[in-house]
């Protein structure tokens, strides 16, 4: 390689940094020509202050997060893109096991399935209100996140009113298993390992995933300065490369082992690495001594896993309108559409041979099962990609599915 | 100094004993005199509430920064809205601020003058601290290296029968010779001596 990029990118000490880690201790940046560093941050304020200060040049992020910033809904917002994403799944709820212990007498399985554990959490939620006890509170680790967005989703269709019937906060993720056995906080949602620390540690039991709320959906980006990308194309197609190999090894069952050691390393995740295996894995300890075997708990690279779509973009809006975030308007929507750039990543990945989308959006929910889809390169399979509650996201049709959650409210 | 027809409430959130103590100083010095310092987040919405800040200083270091920027936001809580910094086209102070390792949130309406001074004395307050924190960290490891150098002196000593004058010279000289420090030689020194010697230690 002639000339070597610099390129500082921050990351949270988080399971779905594997790829960045992946990209750089694997020697697939290297081959790019790309000298990537790799800086570990303590909270997503962090890393967005230092993205708009010209710190870091792109940044592990929550996927919602470049939206917000473009959308001005966070201090210091800074234009940014979205050219890749990082990975499907990844997260959990997880509950106390005082709650647990109440939810599997309202009929509650350990088997992660989000209707009837919804169904008994909300039994739960209305004989509180009904002893006139305190609501419950839940932990999300950021307003403009995954985690925020799926668990109001999933309480709202199981009939709790995320803003009335429970209380949300924000606790930083390492927080969280302490949160939960001081009983701060009755649950949680969050991304690994934490769910599984929580349950190993003996703090709580994993009521559902996000494989099952809203199956193969986005959890973090590759953000990027939009002006730093603008004028450095090159750079930004090397690293896109870069990452989706570094996807493609992370991929491989064959690797989740060394995989697991290099993130349970010091410089990055420093936790051990048997809290990392179960979510690479998909064998998940809902509690200390059971487990369970979770289908596509997390995506590194197949069923498209790292394409940015923008049908994700707009759902993500959607529910920052939902739970009044942001007002609806049709130049918040073209924000919102324009921050995932499936362009730049098309550009970036063709030379590789994989296969890549055609389209820059789909129908959230029209897959009930692995399907086949039409795609440049070699064949490609997506799906299942519903939500659990068998409902359709459309992002031709946002207004009517902005105004439906509007009144279902 | 105290030029502030109302001093502004200042609130300082640092884990840091130490060093929110010097951000205290400073901002005292400089006339602010309704100022609280927090070291703990735990209730800090109550706090918060009660003393109503008009700027809350906070090192970036926090782990807890996204829970306090969620707070600021709801006004519920904090009844007026807080926003960081006070003007987003002052690019320098916000890379100098960033640079530093702090943040300053501030209430909708305040003037930038009333502001910038507060946030230059966090800034110069922040970088005075981490180059305390740098230069201890020298004379800690300086220390480290001069026991170091003592025990490796001591084992040539015993086992060649120099005088410590004479030890440390040939400490010096090896260490000049192989471009590297004495502390290095004198480590390497009493690794060898260990494994050659395991009684000896």
């Amino acid at each position: 390689m002639a000339e070597a990029y610099r390129i500082t990118a921050g990351f949270m000490p988080l399971l779905d940094s594997a790829l960045l880690v992946a990209a750089n201790e694997k020697g697939f940046a290297q081959a790019e020509g790309i000298d990537l560093q790799l800086v570990r941050e303590t909270s997503w304020a962090n890393i967005r202050d230092r993205l708009a200060v010209g710190h870091f040049q792109v940044a592990h992020l929550l996927a919602p997060m470049p939206i917000a910033c473009n959308l001005g809904l966070t201090p210091l917002a800074t234009p940014t893109i979205a050219p890749m994403a990082l990975g499907l799944g990844g997260n959990a709820v997880t509950v106390s096991n005082t709650l647990w212990d109440a939810m599997s007498a309202e009929g509650a399985k350990p088997d992660l399935d989000p209707s009837q554990s919804g169904r008994a959490l909300q039994a739960v939620v209305a004989t509180r209100a009904a002893q006139s006890k305190p609501p419950l509170r839940f932990a999300v680790v950021h307003p403009h996140s995954g985690h925020n967005y799926e668990l109001r989703y999933w309480l709202a269709a199981c009939g709790i009113d995320p803003a009335r019937d429970v209380e949300i906060v924000i606790v930083p993720p390492p927080l969280m298993p302490d949160a939960l056995a001081a009983g701060t906080i009755d649950g949680l949602c969050v991304g690994e390992p934490w769910n599984t620390a929580c349950a190993l540690l003996g703090h709580g039991h994993i009521a559902t995933v996000k494989a099952a709320i809203w199956r193969s959906s986005p959890e973090k980006v590759l953000g990027a300065s939009a002006h730093w990308a603008e004028e450095n194309p090159e750079a930004l197609a090397g690293l896109l490369r870069a990452i989706c190999r570094a996807a493609v090894w992370c991929g491989s069952s064959d690797h989740h082992r060394e995989l697991a050691e290099i993130l349970a390393g010091p410089a990055y995740l420093g936790w051990p690495a048997e809290w990392l295996m179960p979510a690479l894995s998909g064998q998940l300890h809902v509690n200390a001594q059971a487990s369970f075997s979770v289908e596509h708990f997390f995506i590194p690279f197949a069923k498209a896993a790292t394409f940015p779509w923008k049908s994700h973009a707009l759902w993500f809006y959607s529910q920052m309108v939902r739970w009044d975030q942001v007002a609806h308007t049709p130049g918040n929507v073209a924000i919102a559409r324009e921050t995932y750039r499936p362009d730049l990543y098309r550009a970036a990945l063709k030379p590789l041979g994989i296969a890549l989308p055609v389209a820059n959006a789909k129908v959230e929910g029209a897959l009930h099962t692995a399907t086949p889809v039409g795609s440049a390169g070699p064949s490609l399979t997506l799906g299942p990609d519903g939500f659990f509650d068998g409902s359709l996201f459309d992002p031709d049709e946002i207004d009517s599915y902005i105004a439906r959650q509007q009144r279902d409210r | 100094m105290k030029v502030h027809p109302v001093t502004l409430s200042i609130l300082v959130i640092d884990e840091n004993r130490i060093r929110a103590s010097v951000i205290e100083a400073g901002l005292r010095d400089a006339g602010y005199d309704r100022l609280t310092v927090v070291h703990d987040v735990n209730g800090i919405a109550r706090r918060i509430a009660e003393l109503e800040p008009d700027v809350i200083v906070i090192d970036l270091g926090n782990p807890n920064r996204d829970m306090l920027e969620n707070m600021f936001q709801l006004s519920r809580i904090v009844k007026r809205p807080i926003a960081m910094f006070v003007d987003q086209s002052d690019q320098a102070s916000i890379e100098a601020a960033v640079d530093a390792g702090v943040s300053a949130y501030v209430v909708d309406g305040l003037k930038q003058e009333r502001v910038k001074p507060i946030l230059d004395m966090a800034i110069s307050r922040f970088n005075a601290f981490s180059k305390m924190a740098r230069e201890l960290d020298e004379v800690r490891s300086e220390l480290e290296s001069r026991k170091v150098i003592d025990r490796a002196k001591g084992i040539l000593m015993r086992t060649r029968g120099l005088s410590e004058a004479d030890a440390y010279a040939l400490l010096r000289k090896t260490a000049m010779n192989q471009n590297r420090k004495m502390s290095e030689i004198a480590e390497s020194l009493i690794t060898a001596a260990g494994l050659l010697a395991p009684e000896e230690e």
